[in-house]
């Protein structure tokens, strides 16, 4: 699929991931008030907000990972509302979380295998995919054998990308990446964001950082409790921009 | 709510009793059935219906840990167990035998189970708690089992029937309608008093610490403390029950420290519904009934307990809210 | 002086050597029914009330296996096969509906379906105990007695078929599936795991597991429907003392209080012995509640 598309055919194409006005519950509170957002073939899109407006909360209705009580959620133009999470894996959703939640006992490469070890991946595939993924983090290669309790958070970080990476994904969910890190490792993130969109890789991009999101999505929205406020591309605003302080400002 | 006018007397389907009054019309109904009941049944049903009761009881005392505190106990087998020995203790020991002697060696012995329960279980969660007070109940099993000299063993304990006496006052022998009386006059003191104890301010305690340990010991509350009343209360009421069956039966045997005896009252519990206290007794009453029909339509050596395990499983996972709760969603639609 | 001497002789040392030999041999088969158990729990947080039927159950497969087939291999196999298959269908039936709530309700579910299974079991095959022939005849002699040599041979193949489930779960894919779902259920769906399928998987093994023991067991003692009761109360025990979920810790508890029961047969009658696992068990309540062999994490 090419990655090079205008505007114009990025819409008028059907969506991969499409949220119809989703409401979501935890126990008695509600969490998301009818929320609608598109992500395009191999679009990076952005997703920003304070904390707790329910942005999280989106990208696990997406997954499945909790159920919405109105609206529905469609893949690829196929309704997955309801299905549950592991079916929405193999059909080829990704998902990164918040704090990372790598299999602290598994080694690294045990972790890398609970996405690889599926059927239709013969040796072949398999050592293509751990190839990709060790040239994109040198330090995982390195590592390979250690527990993932033992890494460092940023390399916990690159574990959970190259992970949800061996699904072969065509969305990954990434849940804040560059919580907790090193600024130096904020400019990685958004290469690696990069690397994947180059690899036709959609990306929905949930973040407070906002110029790494500004600069690696096409569209952002923007959310305030559990409503999407505004939707732009991303080059249509700046960091200093009215909306961004509005909805985003100290 | 519109007000009919005043020169048309409101029909009594209009009338909306309070949940208090409702609940006193009821007990009143079912109080003056269970009164007239041994005056109607045949001797085979007097007995049947006043053991229901007794096992009623076991299963209420039950409820006040399952329902309520929310710790699954496997231990009441060896309440009951000693509730029985104990009473048989003063029945054979002491000479004429005296009831309330039985009563008080009963509850004594049962007690002190109590007692070596609670200790555990303040220091053991649900699923711990649960499997040490089953291998308690073993323990005292074994030991009653084998302690041959004292317990008389496999073959248990038989003695006479003490009679009805109120010093100075009454001496009677008991029949099986006024056994029926007592016992029921015993249980029904114990529901009112347990129905008392579970929504007083202790019992609120109770079940904030079933809904949530953690945060009921974070509000301030000695959580501990709560934990052992409610074990030792517990065990108090099972001991009468066991009480009340060595003197109705006038033998006391090991099988009831087994166990099964617990596993028994937990499935009354579940059947009728936990947390309900009167659940449990519609639930012994169901079990037994479905036994005890099951055995005259299929003979003595039909396994009724395979028909009654499956529908005891099938409330579990379909009727999480035991007979009980179905029938008051079903009155409520 | 001379009384020390004389109760130093009266210690027959030769019966503690044959009770030691069979205290090794009946803790490896407990061992493989509390493996089953703490897999389950470990993994399902599920206590498995059935687990002893489930073994008792294996047994009578096995005895019937036997005679259709006259091998006790290919009975043994067998017979672990159908249990696993059933214990998969128990599973689905009456645990997967209560995933999700109370985990008393799995508690009392599978005390129900224990109590099911041993009245079925009573009723299809009735109060006399059955025999099954022991595979291996030879003998050896240990002072006094001719030992058989099938103890042995149970004793090594529960250790086999342990350390089997122990390399499968460290190296294969389910293996890997497994310990991802024990420890983050919802990423393990996340990437793609059938978190429900595993653990029907799982419970499967530890029915095939309790069948196993069953069958293993079964020349050594004969079998009828209440040889679960025991079985899974013992098993129990050495899964609190040995740590929950902790594999190693059960295989080391199981030892541990075969060993001290059948040390304490030759003074004690054997329906008292019994009480020296409920001993262990509340001494290790009361000063190592995690177990006595858990290794601290």
């Amino acid at each position: 699929m090419s990655t090079a598309n205008g505007d114009a055919a990025a819409e008028s194409a059907t969506p991969l991931v499409r949220v119809d006005d989703v409401h979501t519950y935890y126990g008695k509170s509600h969490i998301l008030h009818g929320v609608s957002l598109t992500v395009g073939r191999g679009e990076v899109v952005g997703l920003l907000g304070r904390n707790g407006v329910g942005k999280s909360t989106t990208l696990k209705t997406i997954m499945g990972l909790v159920q919405p009580s109105r609206g529905t959620v469609a893949f690829g133009g196929n309704a997955i509302t309801g299905l549950p999470p592991h079916k929405l894996a193999r059909m080829g959703i990704g998902y990164v979380p918040e704090d990372r939640r790598i299999f602290r006992l598994l080694t690294v490469m045990e972790n890398l295998r609970t996405g690889l070890d599926r059927a239709g991946v013969g040796e072949d595939k398999r050592k293509a995919l751990l190839d990709k993924v060790f040239a994109y983090f040198p330090v995982l290669a390195e590592r390979r054998s250690q527990a993932g309790g033992t890494l460092s958070g940023g390399e916990q970080q690159m574990l959970a990308i190259a992970r949800a990476m061996m699904l072969e994904p065509r969305i990954i969910l990434l849940d804040e990446p560059t919580e907790g890190l090193m600024p130096r490792m904020v400019s990685q993130i958004g290469q690696i964001i990069e690397a994947l969109h180059d690899e036709g890789i959609a990306i929905l991009l949930v973040e407070q950082n906002v110029p790494l999101t500004l600069q690696a999505s096409k569209r952002v929205y923007i959310m305030e409790k559990g409503l999407v406020r505004h939707h732009c591309a991303a080059s249509e605003i700046d960091v200093n921009d009215a909306v961004i302080k509005q909805y985003l400002g100290v | 709510m519109t007000t009919a006018p005043l020169d048309k007397a409101m029909p009594l389907g209009k009338v909306r009793l309070s949940h208090t009054a409702t609940f006193w019309i009821v007990f009143g109904i079912v109080m003056a059935a269970l009164i007239v009941a041994p005056l109607v049944l045949p001797p085979f049903w007097r007995g049947f219906l006043t053991e229901i009761l007794i096992w009623g009881l076991l299963a209420m005392s039950s409820d006040l840990l399952i329902g309520y505190t929310g710790m699954v106990s496997f231990g009441h087998s060896a309440f009951f167990g000693l509730g029985m020995y104990g009473a048989a203790a003063a029945l054979i020991v002491v000479s004429p035998p005296n009831l309330w002697l039985a009563v008080l060696f009963g509850l004594f012995g049962a007690a002190a189970a109590a007692a070596f329960v609670a200790y555990f279980s303040t220091r053991l969660r649900d699923i711990y708690f649960a499997i040490t007070t089953l291998i308690f109940s073993q323990i005292f099993y074994v030991i009653i089992f084998t302690w041959t000299s004292v317990t008389g063993g496999e073959n248990g304990l038989i003695f006479d029937q003490p009679h009805f006496t109120i010093p100075f006052l009454v001496n009677v022998p008991f029949n099986s309608t006024t056994m029926h009386w007592f016992v029921l006059a015993v249980v029904t003191a114990s529901y009112l008093i347990l129905r008392r104890i579970t929504r007083s301010p202790f019992g609120m305690v109770l079940q904030s610490i079933r809904e949530n340990e953690a945060r009921t010991r974070a509000i301030g509350y000695p959580v501990e403390r709560y934990k052992i009343v409610s074990v030792m209360l517990s065990g108090l009421f099972a001991g009468l029950a066991g009480v009340l069956y060595a003197v109705q039966k006038e033998f006391a045997a090991p099988d009831f420290v087994y166990f099964l005896t617990s596993g028994e009252a937990v499935i009354y519990n579940v059947m009728g519904g936990i947390g309900t206290l009167v659940g449990p007794i519609v639930g012994a009453g169901f079990f037994q009934l479905l036994r005890q029909l099951l055995s005259q339509w299929f003979g003595d050596q039909f396994p009724y307990l395979i028909p009654l395990g499956i529908i005891f499983v099938a409330i579990i996972i379909f009727l999480p809210q035991g007979l009980l709760g179905f029938a008051r969603r079903w009155l409520n639609r | 002086m001379g009384a020390i001497v004389e109760f130093l002789h009266s210690i027959p040392i030769d019966l503690l050597i044959i009770q030691t030999v069979n205290g090794i041999v009946t803790g490896m088969i407990l061992a493989l029914v509390a493996s089953g158990l703490t897999l389950i729990f470990g993994i399902m947080d599920v206590v498995n009330f059935a687990h002893g039927e489930l073994f008792m159950l294996g047994a009578y497969m096995g005895v019937i296996a036997f005679a259709v087939t006259g091998n006790f291999w290919l009975a043994l196999v067998l017979a672990a096969l159908i249990i696993g298959l059933f214990g998969a269908a128990l599973q689905i039936v009456t645990l997967r509906p209560l995933i999700g709530r109370d985990p008393l309700n799995t508690i009392l579910a599978t005390f129900g379906v224990s109590l099911v299974l041993q009245n079925y079991a009573l009723w299809q095959f009735g109060p006399v105990a059955r025999k099954m022939s022991e595979p291996i005849g030879a003998e050896f002699t240990l002072f006094y007695l001719q030992y058989p040599w099938y103890r042995i041979v149970i004793a090594v193949l529960s250790g086999a078929i342990i350390g089997a489930l122990w390399l499968f779960l460290k190296f294969s894919k389910f293996g890997v599936w497994i310990r991802a779902t024990t420890q983050d259920r919802v990423m393990a769906q996340a990437m793609g795991i059938p978190v429900p399928l595993v653990y029907t998987g799982v419970f499967a093994l530890g029915a095939a597991m309790a069948a196993a023991s069953g069958v293993l067991f079964a020349p050594f003692g004969g079998v009828d429907s209440s040889m679960g009761l025991q079985w899974v109360l013992e098993a129990f025990i050495v899964v609190v003392v040995g740590g929950m979920g902790n594999l190693a810790g059960s295989i080391v508890a199981a030892i541990f209080i075969s060993l001290l029961e059948a040390y304490a047969a030759v003074w004690l009658n054997p329906s008292q012995a019994v009480i020296v696992s409920f001993v262990v068990l509340i001494l290790t309540l009361l000063f190592r509640p995690t177990g006595l062999f858990a290794t601290p994490k």
